[in-house]
């Protein structure tokens, strides 16, 4: 049995977001993390190995230094990394992602008992697209929003979140599960992990070492295999700059309900 | 080349994928349909709904009342809950079946489960989230003219351009992107539930409503997951998407949460709103989940919302930046929710607002007495 966790590098956009004169996203002022929803797709991969023993193999979709960030989970616990990196594969959109993405899951096999672990969405896209796209394009079953997980023999127990509840779903391996951060709480590296990741092998599979796969075709995968493409991008104009009322006393509220009730808001 | 890339023009009509559980619409179905109205009026075409159930054909005069022309109805016990499985094949036959030009799903945690299985399945383009859309050229310009930094005048587009136009924020609204959809069909969305707004419901038009029913074809071999339970969450559903009046509150509580709460709660009373909170609230374990506002929360267009103790992290102002009045209450003069407030208090909460909830208490008073009056 193995699990392979899909992973993405991805501009930390909990601090200030830069953005271009031209409307584009500044991504070099911008420190990068590994996708947070992927760190408990991690978490629970290396959970089961704990109690089962599997492999862990991590595989990311991204340029060269995505590997180091690969590296970085190997010394939480994952066995070998897998970067997919090709000039072919750039300005894909999720459809053409998840096309790549499943090849190489493809190629490394997936075998009746295996499990493919993804994030829910990643925060820089926000999408949500491609863990589904992945499972569809493996011709295996999917379960998104996951939020605790049980295996017993060939069957996973998944609690399946809703937006007024949650629903609990059984699904036999090997399927695709989408992990949100009610499911656990990410490890720390080990010590021991941080020594020995870099004699561990993060192998590159690039457009040669894929183009033979099934699913990959030239005009299925990058900008040009992409069925979406962005019209325009653009930045929201900044609001007019609001009322500050100073005093924050009696006179300011009652000022502030005035002026509400004359704009009929209240 | 697919199937649906050879010949784009033999696809016609929006659809709107409408969703239903346990035999009840999703308030998100009013709003994809009002809006798909919209553009199916653009295209000069129908606008269709899809519902997929068990016993659910009473539920198609009320989607017809806000908009539909007919129904695409398909029943079977198998499709009562829901499965990304079965859903998945009922809505991909279907759409082999009637062509859509334009398919709309509203960004639930089912809409999104089953937007990129049913798009991946038949290799067309599914843009997530979106906030807004267009078909026609003239109109889309003039939505980049009030909420964009381009220079509209001196762009060159072509006017006969009849791809559906599907906005949605990047990076917690920072940027926004127009995607489209050229070469392949349907054009598939998934839209933000709480953004487009509910038309009337029209009695004319809900008695009107044609019902097509599709054939179904599901075996046990098509469903390869098991659904053993669907638990409610057992305390109330706040309904922070269709309130009206939103009073949220934010880390300065943290000083007093109870006190904080109860202040909050009072000022809604007040308003006849609700409470919602920032993440770090629900983190803190102060409020439940179903009351976070934001990029990961809900999405909020009240009238008014309150920001209590908000710093304003882009994650959150995603989820209420678009707000008809923002008034932020907060002690640090320099806190980025100011930029987007409409009225801004700096000031301790826990002062501010028993005082404006009395103002507002006082102020109701009076018009209630003047209107008294005048009978």
């Amino acid at each position: 049995m193995k699990i392979i966790v899909c992973v993405k590098q991805v501009p930390d956009t909990s601090g200030k977001v830069a953005v271009n004169p031209d409307g584009t996203l500044n991504r070099a002022s911008m420190p990068t993390i590994t996708n947070p929803d992927d760190m408990n797709a991690v978490e629970a991969a290396l959970k089961l190995k704990d109690e089962t023993g599997c492999k862990v193999i991590v595989i990311s979709m991204g340029p060269a230094p995505a590997a180091k960030m690969l590296r970085e989970l190997i010394a939480m616990g994952a066995d070998e990394g897998v970067l997919v990196s090709g000039r072919e594969f750039g300005g894909s959109d999720t459809y053409a992602t998840s096309q790549i993405l499943a090849a190489a899951i493809h190629k490394i096999g997936l075998d009746k008992d295996d499990i493919v672990l993804c994030g829910r969405q990643a925060i820089d896209g926000d999408t949500a697209q491609v863990g589904p796209q992945i499972a569809e394009k493996l011709g295996i079953p999917q379960v998104t929003y996951c939020a605790e997980l049980k295996k017993t023999g060939g069957t996973l127990t998944v609690r399946r979140m809703l937006e007024d509840g949650y629903m609990t779903v059984k699904v036999k391996t090997p399927c695709l599960i989408t992990c949100i951060k009610e499911l656990n709480a990410p490890r720390y590296m080990s010590v021991a992990g941080i020594f020995e990741c870099n004699q561990k092998s993060v192998a590159v599979f690039d457009y040669e070492a894929l183009k033979d796969e099934p699913l990959i075709d030239a005009t299925t995968i990058g900008l040009k295999g992409s069925p979406t493409n962005i019209f325009k991008s653009f930045t929201p104009p900044p609001k007019g700059v609001g009322m500050m009322l100073e005093g924050a006393d009696k006179a300011d509220c009652e000022k502030l309900a005035g002026m509400l009730a004359a704009k009929h808001i209240i | 080349m697919s199937y649906n890339s050879m010949d784009i023009g033999a696809f016609k009509d929006v659809w709107v994928f409408c969703e239903q559980r346990e035999g009840k619409l999703m308030p998100t179905d009013f709003e994809l349909i009002s809006e798909g109205r919209k553009l199916a009026d653009e295209l000069g075409v129908q606008l269709c709904g899809l519902l997929l159930g068990d016993g659910v054909e009473c539920l198609c005069r009320e989607l017809a009342g806000y908009g539909a022309d007919k129904i695409i109805l398909c029943e079977h016990p198998k499709l009562a809950t829901y499965t990304t499985d079965a859903y998945a094949k009922v809505v991909c036959d279907a759409i082999r079946e009637y062509k859509p030009e334009v398919f709309l799903i509203g960004a639930s945690t089912i809409g999104r489960d089953l937007g990129p299985r049913c798009a991946a399945r038949l290799h067309t383009g599914l843009c997530a989230d979106c906030t807004h859309l267009d078909v026609g050229v003239g109109k889309y310009l003039e939505f980049l003219r009030e909420n964009s930094t381009l220079d509209v005048a001196g762009m060159a587009v072509d006017e006969n351009d009849r791809n559906l136009k599907m906005t949605r924020p990047a990076f917690g609204g920072h940027l926004m992107a127009s995607i489209i959809c050229p070469r392949f069909r349907p054009a598939m969305a998934t839209v933000r539930p709480g953004v487009m707004r509910k038309a009337p419901f029209c009695e004319e038009k809900a008695d009107a409503v044609e019902i097509v029913r599709a054939k179904v074809e599901l075996s046990d071999a098509d469903i390869q997951t098991e659904v053993v339970e669907v638990v409610k969450a057992a305390r109330k559903i706040v309904d922070l998407v269709g309130a009206e009046y939103v009073v949220s509150v934010g880390r300065g509580i943290g000083k007093n949460t109870e006190l904080g709460l109860r202040l909050a709660e009072e000022l809604a009373a007040e308003l006849g709103g609700v409470v919602g909170g920032s993440r770090a609230v629900i983190d803190s374990g102060w409020l439940s989940a179903d009351h976070q506002v934001g990029q990961t929360g809900k999405t909020v267009h009240p009238k008014v919302y309150v920001a209590l103790g908000i710093s304003g992290a882009i994650q959150h102002k995603a989820g209420m930046q678009d707000s008809e009045c923002v008034i932020a209450v907060n002690k640090n003069p320099n806190a980025p929710i100011f930029e987007i407030a409409d009225y801004g208090i700096c000031g301790d909460l826990f002062k501010v607002t028993p005082m404006l909830t009395e103002a507002i208490r006082k102020l109701r008073g009076e018009k209630a007495r003047t209107v008294l009056a005048c009978d």
